[in-house]
């Protein structure tokens, strides 16, 4: 992956002296406003999405952010397989924001979350594939003189099989990108894909196997200083003063400047001499208002909720209140999920260059356009004096796309060092104190089951924070957080209920406590499967049917949900009996547009869990890659299992109490289980895949540890539990 | 000013005594592919070789480390990626967003010159390094890839 250089007048070498080993450590970026006008130096774009050099490389342009999941590659290969080209001669570049603003969002949706990559623009980035081509038999047919319709393309080449001539897309490319663009073009049949559809190599290996590979917090820029950053940790809080002379003569220090009103930094010549000052800087908090905000304030707020009389309704069938009342058998249970930090194992940075005419920023971002809004906002200049450069990312998870502290940060830092670039990297416990953190919520669940064990009305209440009241309000729907209901809903594609319940009613009370919330990977589909899968656990148990047997009554009308869920069921034998001291459970969910389902074995010995054996099914509709979906549904269970079994963050004093990995814990190798994945293309339909099989992690383990310990896990995490 | 022997290169360093061993070879000596996570020994993303040993290099005093020391970081470790971990890595299309990987990486080295052929056990024991990503499955195929010369194994 390299930025865009053909597009770019001049770029600077940023590199460092080889080692012993002899490696080159060069990183080219692109340093200057970029002259899109102008066209290609070094090769002809046939359209923004396809660059052909004289050489045969194919040049691939991804709007996406890469963050680990895969979609570059993902989204290479869509584009390969309409442009017909060797796959053996792609690679990738990013267009920048402001090239993408500059050309009316010829690239779309820079916006790379919400498992949405691949499957909010495949459609348009294999159209660019498949106009390219199309450009390409033109120029060739041009050029000998024959009908382009004679003409066919494959593996790089043109052929006019009836004179015998061919050329590779090299040779062509020039003449292609003068030609018309063909008005419409027929897309491909998933079923004769050969290039998307495989279980390709990702493209972005090599350079992660041996330090070559850059990322935000590797970046150097000629005469670049370092920033370390403390914001006020008390949630609301401001910075009241600090004493810069303290620390003005230490080592390497530059400057000490205000960031904002939360906000103090150390300017130094390298990180960590800026970070020491930072550490020895006095600084006097004004705390804000919420000091006397713990996890047990938050909890009676929640609670509340519980049972309060308002809420807005998400899904509604029957009458479920009469039904609940009318005297029958009803089952009650409440959970509750707690905060969680994205722990990125980058930690947020970004880079800025500040100049009076201009901002450049270097950020590994999940969202280049919103990088792209806040550094012009942070500068106070107009968003066509400033650009931003999309840096790989180590780890995104939710945390670097909507939310761009860090972006304004490093160029309110680099304002006050104008015409130096500031690297502002935030230590791992900045990083935890100042998340955007998965929301809080609570819920009860009410079921009714007639004498047949049947599920007759079901009530769910959820009772907690709403991540789009707090960042992105528009969204909202006459004070309602649609985003609430994830998988829960009755009907669209995002992700609907699996079941069908007579008397429905799924609401919200909303309660947002002083915690700044965000998306994190999986967002609320991860507490909602929670809540249903265990209670249908629950549900079943009580009624005194197997947890599979009493789904399957509920699902007729959900085939698709039946599927997946069946298809783990088989695997793991559930129809077997385990092996001795090994027990089963069972979830499954819709969402971010796919169907998924795990089963898992677990074994409980003098209250120590060992999760053995996880089987998860993947229906994502088409598969880009089916190997990449392998890789993203085992990390699912890494990402979804140490949330289940030690994610907390806590609050105490109106701040978190976590502040690295030795207070929040994670999932380490010692405890991964097996994975093995069932992928079920249905067809049809395109589905999200970083984020849904996250979210059936910890129900499917959680209803295994039931059926081992008799004990129900109704709050998270794990750690704080006693299963002995 | 210190002395330290990194890749095979002797290198004299003006450096505060106290600066941890990373940010030396991060932003002294320019070698950024060992990486910083959370600075207390609990990630593993800085893991370097001290005389072949896999060592945290985030809590290590660059003044702790002698002057005839050899340290290798993941740019060292071969001159075209072709240690047999390396290989594995690819083989096996290891790594997501790639962060912790060159630590990983280093840890898995480090383990297989102290112990060729690791357990699974072993594995759980020395190998502690996160990935948020969640690569540790094929991090342990890849180990045992890598043990065994290049030919895939079955885990047990």
């Amino acid at each position: 992956m390299n930025a865009i250089i053909s597009i770019s007048r001049r770029s600077f070498i940023i590199g460092v002296a080889s080692t012993a080993g002899g490696m080159s450590l060069g990183f080219n970026v692109p340093f200057i406003k970029p002259a899109l006008a102008e066209g290609a130096e070094t090769a002809p774009e046939i359209n923004a999405w396809v660059v052909i050099r004289p050489d045969d490389t194919v040049v691939i342009r991804i709007a996406r952010s890469e963050m680990g999941q895969g979609t570059l590659t993902g989204l290479a290969q869509l584009v390969a397989e309409e442009l017909n080209c060797d796959w053996s001669k792609v690679t990738t570049e990013y267009p920048s924001p402001a090239q993408n603003l500059a050309r009316d969002r010829v690239w779309g949706n820079f916006s790379t979350g919400g498992s949405r990559g691949i499957r909010e623009s495949h459609e348009y980035v294999r159209i660019g594939g498949a106009i390219a081509r199309e450009m390409l038999i033109a120029a060739a047919a041009a050029e000998w003189g024959v009908p382009a319709s004679e003409c066919t393309a494959r593996m790089g080449m043109v052929t006019h099989a009836a004179s015998d001539r061919a050329t590779f897309y090299g040779q062509l490319a020039a003449a292609a990108a003068r030609m018309t663009p063909p008005a419409n073009v027929t897309l491909k049949d998933p079923k004769d894909w050969t290039i998307a559809g495989k279980p390709l190599p990702r493209l972005d290996t090599a350079d992660k196997l041996n330090g070559s590979q850059v990322y935000g917090i590797d970046l150097k820029l000629p005469n670049m200083l370092n920033a370390a950053i403390r914001a006020c940790p008390y949630f609301g809080g401001k910075v009241e003063s600090f004493d810069a002379a303290v620390v003005a003569e230490m080592p390497g220090v530059r400057t000490v400047v205000q960031v904002d009103e939360t906000a103090v930094a150390v300017v130094a010549d390298t990180w960590w001499r800026a970070k020491t000052a930072l550490d020895a800087l006095p600084v006097v908090w004004d705390e804000g208002p919420n000091r006397q905000v713990t996890s047990a304030s938050i909890a009676a707020m929640l609670e509340e909720g519980l049972g309060a009389n308002d809420a807005f309704i998400g899904a509604e069938q029957g009458d479920a209140g009469a039904a609940l009342s009318a005297g029958g058998r009803t089952v009650t249970a409440t959970y509750a999920y707690p905060y969680q930090n994205h722990a990125t194992m980058e930690p947020m940075n970004a880079t800025a260059l500040y100049t009076p005419e201009r901002c450049e920023v270097w950020v590994p971002t999940q969202n280049g356009e919103a990088s792209l809004a806040a550094a012009a906002e942070a500068a106070g200049l107009p968003v066509q004096q400033c650009e931003v450069h999309k840096i790989h990312l180590g780890g995104g998870f939710g945390r670097r796309g909507n939310f761009q502290d860090y972006v304004r940060q490093a160029v309110s830092i680099a304002k006050q060092v104008p015409g130096a670039p500031v690297k502002l990297i935030w230590s791992r416990e900045e990083d935890m104190l100042h998340g955007a953190y998965h929301p809080t919520t609570r819920c009860r669940l009410t079921g009714a089951l007639d004498a047949d064990g049947n599920l007759t009305a079901l009530h769910m209440r959820i009772s907690g924070q709403s991540i789009l009241a707090a960042v992105r309000p528009e969204g909202m729907q006459n004070g309602m957080d649609p985003v609430v209901f994830q998988g829960l809903v009755l009907s669209g594609t995002e992700g609907t209920l699996g079941y069908t319940v007579d008397n429905l009613r799924i609401d919200h009370a909303m309660r947002n406590p002083p915690i700044p919330p965000g998306f994190w990977r999986g967002v609320n589909l991860n507490q909602n499967a929670l809540y249903v899968e265990c209670f249908m656990d629950e549900l079943a148990h009580a009624a005194g049917v197997d947890p599979l047997a009493f789904r399957r009554k509920l699902m007729a009308k959900h085939p698709k949900h039946l599927a997946v869920l069946e298809a783990v069921a088989e695997r793991i034998g559930w129809d077997t009996p385990p092996a001795a001291g090994v027990h089963r459970g069972l979830a499954q969910i819709m969402g971010f547009g796919s169907y998924v389902a795990a089963a898992a074995e677990v074994s409980v010995t003098d209250g120590q869990l060992r999760i053995h054996r996880i089987v998860a099914a993947t229906d994502p509709g088409h598969v880009v890659n089916p190997a990449q979906v392998e890789r993203q549904v085992e990390g699912s269970f890494v990402y979804g299992l140490s949330a289940c079994i030690y994610g907390e963050c806590t609050v105490n004093g109106g701040r978190m109490e976590q502040e690295n990995f030795d207070s929040y814990e994670v999932m380490r190798m010692a405890e991964m289980p097996d994975v093995e994945t069932i992928i079920l293309p249905s067809g049809g339909f395109w589905g999200g895949v970083g984020e849904p099989t996250i979210a059936v992690a910890a129900p499917a383990v959680l209803n295994a540890i039931f059926a081992a310990t008799g004990k129900r896990i109704r709050t998270l995490p794990l750690k704080n539990h006693d299963l002995a | 000013m210190a002395r330290l022997i990194v890749n095979g290169t002797p290198r004299d360093i003006e450096v505060d005594p106290d600066t941890p061993l990373l940010w030396v070879i991060r932003e002294q000596i320019g070698l950024t592919g060992t990486k910083y996570g959370c600075g207390v020994a609990a990630c593993g993303a800085c893991t370097v070789h001290i005389d072949g040993a896999a060592t945290r290099s985030c809590v290590l005093p660059v003044s702790a480390v002698e002057p005839d020391q050899q340290i290798t970081t993941i740019e060292g470790l071969s001159p075209d990626s072709s240690h047999p971990v390396q290989q594995a890595w690819l083989a096996l299309d290891v790594p997501q967003c790639g962060y912790c990987q060159a630590g990983m990486i280093m840890a898995v080295a480090g383990l297989l010159m102290q112990n060729p052929n690791p357990t699974d056990e072993d594995i759980n024991a020395e190998i502690t390094n996160i990935c948020r990503c969640g690569t540790y499955n094929r991090v342990r195929a890849a180990i045992k890839l890598a043990a065994n010369g290049g030919e895939a194994t079955q885990r047990g």
